[in-house]
């Protein structure tokens, strides 16, 4: 052989070349298993997918993992888009992953769709439904695994704001199968039995097959049909699952599920404090308000001179007396005039008075003789003048 | 016996003797009975949250029967 041999470095970098010119390999599609998944404090993932022959690495540069809607891990099931190139250093080909999604996720959300929509149509995610959570639960019930780190930041979160707070983990299989059943009938002997005052439901985050168990009808149904009031706390933040649909309230995670389900006790008290002193303040208000009206009342003329009330009466009483002497004087000379005049008018009217032209009247015996028949001889008679009387005889 | 108040109740009513307390409404005997009725249901606020007892307990369901144990996260 008279051949110079190539470097290494030149095979791997001649391959890469090769590889790079493959317009297939530019833009592979490739389902398979994830495992050995790290992801880099860089925020590059690295990792292996497999079948049951064969594996090939993978790696998703940061700038690709935005767009990802799920967090991969070992053993979930993806179809990745990428571009499969030569590491040189290393003289491995690898797939650069631009794309992730969740081998038959497709199914899933069509499902998940389905089932919302049906739901909604039905009216249980109806406002009107939707039960107040309890402003002070005696009994949280948390329904999640017992193991993991919900059910620690629940017990973490609830025990911060209330030393005293009383909890109840019914422990629920949180995905696989079967999963849902189990939940739904949690939520039932939960409600049968009144072992709470207010349920939280929980999941940590996951991919949508995952938090599955949430989105099945059977949970959806026995949340509506649950008295007791329900917070659905499942997945991130931007996961929304069924149940938060239909539950009384969506807490965006497990923690702050607890925090809408317990109240802080501290917050309560320093309340109560606040109560106490303004009964304090307003009843001293009060008080004060009294008092000053209190001094008023002592200032007031009644107080400081009391006789002036009784001399007024007196002025008064005295005024009144004048006002009545005056009306009687004012009546008896009312009455004086009118009596002169009426004398004047029945002395006009007087016999006596036609006397007095050179008229006499003769009487007998005191009665007026009115005509010569009333006359007999010898009858004594009186007659009157206006000067006088004279007694004369009837011849 | 009648029903014991709630917690939520009873904050109502501090809330409503507050607002009492703060009218001219009351005479001075009136407010000294609603301020004495005040620190009692304030004081009863306060022990019903001394008073609590803390609980984190598991339910197991053992023959059809719910059992309530000691639930520990393995942290302490």
């Amino acid at each position: 052989m008279n051949i110079e041999p190539i470097s290494v470095s030149d095979l791997n970098k001649y391959v890469k070349d090769m590889v790079a010119e493959d317009e297939f390999l530019n833009n592979v599609f490739v389902k398979g298993e994830i495992s050995n998944f790290k992801h880099h404090y860089t925020g590059h993932m690295y990792f292996t997918l497999k079948d049951d022959k064969s594996l090939i690495k993978c790696i998703m540069f940061k700038s690709s993992t935005a767009t990802l809607t799920f967090m991969p891990k070992d053993g979930m099931k993806v179809n990745v888009l990428g571009t499969v190139s030569v590491f040189e250093r290393d003289g491995v080909y690898q797939i650069y992953c631009k794309a992730m999604q969740e081998d038959g996720v497709g199914d899933l959300y069509a499902k998940y769709n389905e089932l919302k929509n049906k739901l909604e149509e039905e009216g249980l995610f109806d406002e009107a439904h939707k039960k107040q959570i309890p402003f002070m639960p005696k009994v949280i019930g948390v329904l999640t695994s017992q193991t993991g780190s919900v059910i620690k930041d629940i017990i973490n979160v609830s025990t911060r704001r209330n030393p005293n707070v009383y909890i109840r983990l019914f422990p629920v299989p949180v995905q696989g199968e079967g999963a849902g059943e189990k939940i739904a009938r949690a939520i039932k002997i939960m409600n049968e039995k009144k072992l709470a005052d207010v349920l939280i439901l929980a999941r940590g985050g996951g991919s949508l097959e995952d938090l599955w168990p949430f989105n099945e009808e059977v949970v959806a149904r026995a949340i509506y049909e649950s008295k007791l009031p329900i917070i659905s706390a499942v997945g991130h933040e931007t996961d929304f699952s069924i149940s938060d649909f239909v539950a009384d309230l969506r807490a965006p995670t497990p923690s702050a599920a607890a925090e809408l389900a317990v109240t802080d006790v501290f917050d309560l008290e320093d309340r109560i404090h606040l109560y106490e002193k303004r009964f304090k303040i307003l009843l001293n208000r009060k008080l004060e308000f009294m008092k000053l009206r209190y001094e008023k009342c002592m200032n007031s003329k009644a107080f400081t001179n009391p006789k002036q009330k009784v001399n007024d009466e007196y002025i008064r009483i005295d005024n009144l007396i004048k006002e009545i002497e005056k009306g009687i004087k004012e009546k008896v000379h009312d009455c004086k005039i009118k009596s002169i005049e009426l004398m004047t008018r029945l002395d006009t009217l007087s016999p006596l008075k036609t006397l007095s032209r050179g008229y006499c009247m003769t009487e007998y015996e005191g009665k007026i003789i009115k005509s010569k028949k009333d006359l007999k001889k010898d009858m004594q008679l009186n007659v009157r003048y206006t000067d006088g009387d004279a007694k004369v005889k009837v011849i | 016996m009648k029903e014991e108040k709630s917690f939520e109740e009873l904050m109502d009513d501090l809330e409503n003797i507050s607002q009492m307390l703060e009218s001219d409404k009351l005479n001075l005997d009136e407010s000294i009975k609603k301020f004495e009725e005040g620190m009692k249901i304030s004081k009863k606020c306060t022990e019903m949250l001394d008073n609590a007892e803390k609980k984190i307990n598991i339910l197991l369901e053992k023959n059809g029967e719910v059992e309530e144990e000691e639930f520990k996260t393995g942290e302490e």
